[in-house]
C-alpha cells in the first residue's frame, strides 16, 4: 500500500493559506487557487488521497454484504439519534458505575475550562494527547498552550501539524497536504533530524525517539473517542499507530473528550461500525488497535467529557440532523475532486472536504458561507458515505439556506435559483445528469468556471460513463440487494 | 450540573419526530470456513496483510525455544523479555506493580491473546491477559499465544462475546504499530510495537481471573 520513498523529493514550498481573523469569512477558492499553484504539492495530494479511494474500494469489493452493512450503520445511527437523551443517561449511569467520572460540556468554552479544572485539581502540568478532531472543534490546543500546560501530540500527522504551528487538513491523515521535504524541514527545526534527509522511515523513527520520553513522564493522557457504548458505559477509540493507547494507559490520569452523537446502543452495533470504519478510511479490514475503554485501570482515573457545542441544537434541523451520523472515516474527503485539489487547509475549518462543507455552516454560518459552493455535487461523497449521509443534497441544501439568509452574495443567490429547479430534488438533478450526458455540460458555468471553484480551472470531470450515470448502473446492479434510498 | 440539564432538555426538544428501529444484526458469516484449519489460513493470511508473523511451533520444540527461534535477529544478549506466560520463563514477568517507568527497558513482551478474528487477523487482549495495559505499547516486539480453538469468524461473532462487558480494558491488535502519515509511506513502529508474532499455543492454563 505504501508509495516507494524514491529520490524525487521537492523543494517547493508548502503552500499556507492564509487564516483569516475572527468574524472573516473564509477564502475557500483563494486557498485552493494557492495550493494548485504549488504543482507538484497538488499533484502528489491527489495522488496520495485518490489511493486512499482505491484502497477503500478494493476493500469494499471482498465484503458482499458491504451496502447491507451501510443501511444498518444508518439504522443503528437514526435509532440512537432519536433517542438521544435516554442513551446519553444509560451510557453515563453505566460509565458511572464502573468508575468513570462523566462532566457535560454544554460548548467549546465548558470543555476547556472542564478538562482544566481536572488538571488542576490533579497537579498536571504535561499531557500527552491523541488525535481528536472534537479538541480541534473546540480550540482545546491554543486554549491549554496559553494557560500554560505542555501538550504533546502523540499522532505522527497530528504532531507534524503541531510543530509547524499548523491546524490538521485532514480527519484521518491530518498531515496529508505535506510532502516528506516539508516534514524534514519541521522536524531539522523543532527535533533537531538531520536536515538532509528527508526519509520517511528516519523521520518516523526520530519522531518515536523524541516523543518517547514525554510520553513516559506525562501526567494525563487525552483521547477523544470513535464511538460510547451506551449498554456498557465503555467507549471505543481506533488509531493504527497505539498512540491512544499509549496516552490512555501509561499516565495515571485519562480524559477523553466525546462528542454526544457518539453514542450508540449496543455492544454488538461495534460489529458493523468496526468493520466498516477502516475499511472507508485506508482500506484496510480494521485498524491496528480497537480499543474498548469500560473503566479506569488499577490506581487510575478516568475522566469523560460529553461535549455538544451545537449538535443538540443540530438534532432539530430537518435537512441537516442526519449529518450528525457522520463516523469522520472521510472517504468523502478521499473521494471529492475539489478537496483533492484544493488541500484541506483551504477550507480554514476543523472539518474539511464534503463532511466539513455540511458540518461547518452549523458552527459558523458566515465565516464558513462560501464552503458549500467546494463542490460539484457530482454525488460521489454519498455513494462512499458508510453511514449512508445524502452528503450532497445537504450540501445544496446549504447553498440554498445561506441565500436566503443572505450569507452569500447576491451574484450567486441569483445563480442558484436556476441551479435550483434542477437540483432541488435528486430525482430531477439525476435526470438532467442522463439527457445532459455530463454534469459539467449541464450545470451552469457559474458551478464550475465561477472562480470560486478554482479547482475547476485546472481540470474537468470526467464525462458521464457511456452505460450511464451512477444510479442507473446502481438501480440495474444493486436493487435487489440492497434498498435504494436513505430510511429518513 | 446545568449543562446536563440543559443539553438534555435540547435533545429532547430537538430530536426528530419520529423513533427508527434498532435494527437486528446479522453474523454475516455463513460464509466462512467451517473447518478449523481453514479458518485458521484466513487468520494467517488476514494477518499478515496486517503486517504480523505467524510461527508454527517445530514437532520437537518447546514453546519458549519456538519463541526464540520466532523473534530471531530481534533478540540479543541485552534483550529483556518480559513474560506474563506461566509456562514460558522470560527475564521478568509483569505484575501489577509495574510503573510505566519500570516497563520502559522492554524489549518483547509475551502474552497470551483471549481469542483472535479471522476476519480482520486480530488478536484480543483484557487487562486480565496484559496484567499492566501499557506493556503492550511500551515494549519494542510483542509475541503473542494464540489458541486456534478461539478464533471467530468476524467481527459481528467477537461482539457476541461478554468481554467488552466484564473487563475495563479490551483490545484488538492487528499486527504492529504503523503510520503512513509522511507522503503515504507505511512505516511499521510509529509509536507502540514495532512487531507482532502469534504463536498458535494451545491454552491448558486458563488466565487466572479471566
Ligand atoms: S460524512 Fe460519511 S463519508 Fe464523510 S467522513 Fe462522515 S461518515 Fe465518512
Amino acid at each position: 500500500m505504501a508509495s516507494d520513498n524514491g529520490a524525487n523529493a521537492t523543494s517547493e514550498a508548502q503552500p499556507r493559506p492564509a487564516k483569516p481573523g475572527a468574524g472573516k469569512r473564509v477564502d475557500h477558492a483563494a486557498g485552493a487557487r494557492q495550493f494548485l499553484a504549488a504543482t507538484e504539492h497538488a499533484e502528489s495530494h491527489d495522488e496520495r488521497v485518490w489511493a486512499m479511494r482505491q484502497r477503500r474500494d478494493a476493500a469494499v469489493e471482498t465484503i458482499p454484504e458491504w451496502e447491507e452493512l451501510r443501511d444498518l450503520a444508518s439504522q443503528i445511527k437514526t435509532h440512537a439519534l432519536t433517542h438521544l437523551d435516554e442513551y446519553l443517561e444509560q451510557f453515563e449511569a453505566n460509565a458511572k458505575a464502573n468508575g468513570i467520572h462523566v462532566h457535560w460540556a454544554a460548548d467549546a468554552a465548558d470543555h476547556n475550562r472542564i478538562v482544566h479544572e481536572i488538571f488542576q485539581e490533579n497537579g498536571v502540568q504535561r499531557v500527552i494527547k491523541s488525535k481528536s478532531m472534537l479538541m480541534e472543534e473546540c480550540g482545546f490546543r491554543q486554549y491549554m498552550d496559553a494557560a500554560g500546560f505542555d501538550m504533546i501530540e502523540t499522532d505522527l500527522g497530528e504532531r507534524i501539524q503541531q510543530l509547524d504551528d499548523e491546524d490538521p487538513s485532514h480527519v484521518v491523515v491530518p498531515a496529508v497536504h505535506k510532502m516528506r521535504s516539508d516534514v524534514s524541514q519541521v522536524f531539522s527545526k523543532t527535533l533537531d533530524s538531520d536536515p538532509g534527509n528527508d526519509d520517511a522511515h528516519y523521520l518516523t523513527e526520530h519522531q518515536r525517539q523524541a516523543t518517547r520520553p514525554l510520553i513516559l513522564d506525562a501526567d494525563a493522557g487525552m483521547t477523544g473517542a470513535n464511538f460510547a457504548i451506551a449498554e456498557t458505559g465503555g467507549f471505543v477509540v481506533c488509531t493504527n499507530e497505539g498512540n491512544a493507547d499509549l496516552s490512555a494507559n501509561v499516565p495515571n490520569l485519562h480524559v477523553a473528550s466525546i462528542g454526544i452523537e457518539k453514542v450508540v446502543p449496543r455492544v454488538e452495533d461495534m460489529g458493523v461500525f468496526i468493520r466498516m470504519l477502516s475499511r472507508s478510511a485506508l482500506g484496510s479490514p480494521i485498524t491496528q488497535y480497537t480499543s474498548h475503554f469500560r473503566g479506569p485501570k488499577p490506581g487510575g482515573e478516568t475522566h469523560i467529557v460529553l461535549v455538544d457545542n451545537g449538535r443538540s441544537e443540530r438534532l432539530g434541523s430537518e435537512k441537516f440532523w442526519s449529518a450528525l451520523k457522520c463516523i469522520r472515516c472521510g472517504a468523502c474527503m478521499n473521494t471529492c475532486p475539489v478537496f483533492r485539489r484544493s488541500g484541506g487547509l483551504s477550507y480554514g475549518a476543523t472539518y474539511t472536504g464534503p463532511l466539513g462543507l455540511i458540518l461547518d455552516p452549523s458552527i459558523d454560518a458566515r465565516r464558513y458561507s462560501n464552503l458549500p459552493f467546494a463542490s460539484t455535487l457530482n454525488g460521489s461523497c454519498t455513494n462512499v458515505c458508510p453511514v449512508k449521509i445524502n452528503i450532497h443534497e445537504q450540501i445544496f441544501e446549504w447553498r440554498k439556506v445561506l441565500a436566503e439568509d443572505k450569507q452569500v452574495p447576491w451574484t450567486k443567490r441569483s445563480s442558484l435559483a436556476a441551479a435550483g429547479r434542477v437540483l432541488a430534488s435528486p430525482k430531477s438533478y439525476r435526470a438532467a445528469l442522463k439527457t445532459a450526458h455530463s454534469a459539467l455540460h449541464y450545470l451552469p458555468d457559474w458551478a464550475i468556471y465561477n472562480r470560486l471553484n478554482a479547482w475547476g480551472q485546472v481540470r474537468d470531470l470526467p464525462d458521464v460513463p457511456a452505460e450511464g450515470t451512477f444510479h442507473d448502473w446502481y438501480r440495474k446492479h444493486r436493487l435487489n440487494t440492497a434498498e435504494a434510498g436513505d430510511n429518513e | 450540573m446545568s449543562a446536563r440539564a440543559d443539553i438534555l432538555a435540547a435533545i429532547r426538544a430537538n430530536k426528530p419526530g419520529f423513533s427508527g428501529p434498532a435494527p437486528d444484526i446479522p453474523n454475516h458469516d455463513d460464509g466462512y470456513p467451517c473447518d478449523a484449519a481453514d479458518l485458521r489460513a484466513l487468520f494467517v493470511g488476514a494477518m499478515e496483510q496486517m503486517g504480523g508473523a505467524w510461527v508454527e511451533p517445530a514437532s520437537d520444540e518447546t514453546l519458549t525455544a519456538t519463541v526464540h527461534r520466532a523473534l530471531g535477529d530481534r533478540l540479543d544478549a541485552g534483550s529483556c523479555i518480559a513474560s506474563n506466560i506461566a509456562e514460558i520463563p522470560g527475564d521478568r514477568r509483569v505484575c501489577e506493580a509495574d510503573t510505566s517507568a519500570s516497563l520502559n527497558d522492554v524489549d518483547v513482551a509475551l502474552l497470551r491473546a483471549r481469542f483472535g478474528v479471522a476476519e480482520t487477523g486480530s488478536v484480543c487482549f483484557t487487562e486480565h491477559e496484559l496484567v499492566v495495559n501499557a506493556v503492550a505499547y511500551l515494549a519494542q516486539h510483542l509475541v503473542v499465544l494464540l489458541d486456534p480453538s478461539e478464533i471467530v469468524t468476524n467481527l459481528h461473532r467477537a461482539y457476541q462475546r461478554d468481554d467488552y462487558k466484564t473487563a475495563r480494558y479490551t483490545v484488538f491488535h492487528t499486527g504492529p504499530s504503523a503510520t503512513a502519515d509522511i507522503e503515504g509511506v507505511l512505516v511499521r513502529g510509529a509509536q507502540g510495537v514495532r512487531s507482532l508474532t502469534v504463536v498458535p499455543a494451545v491454552d491448558q492454563a486458563p488466565t487466572p481471573g479471566g
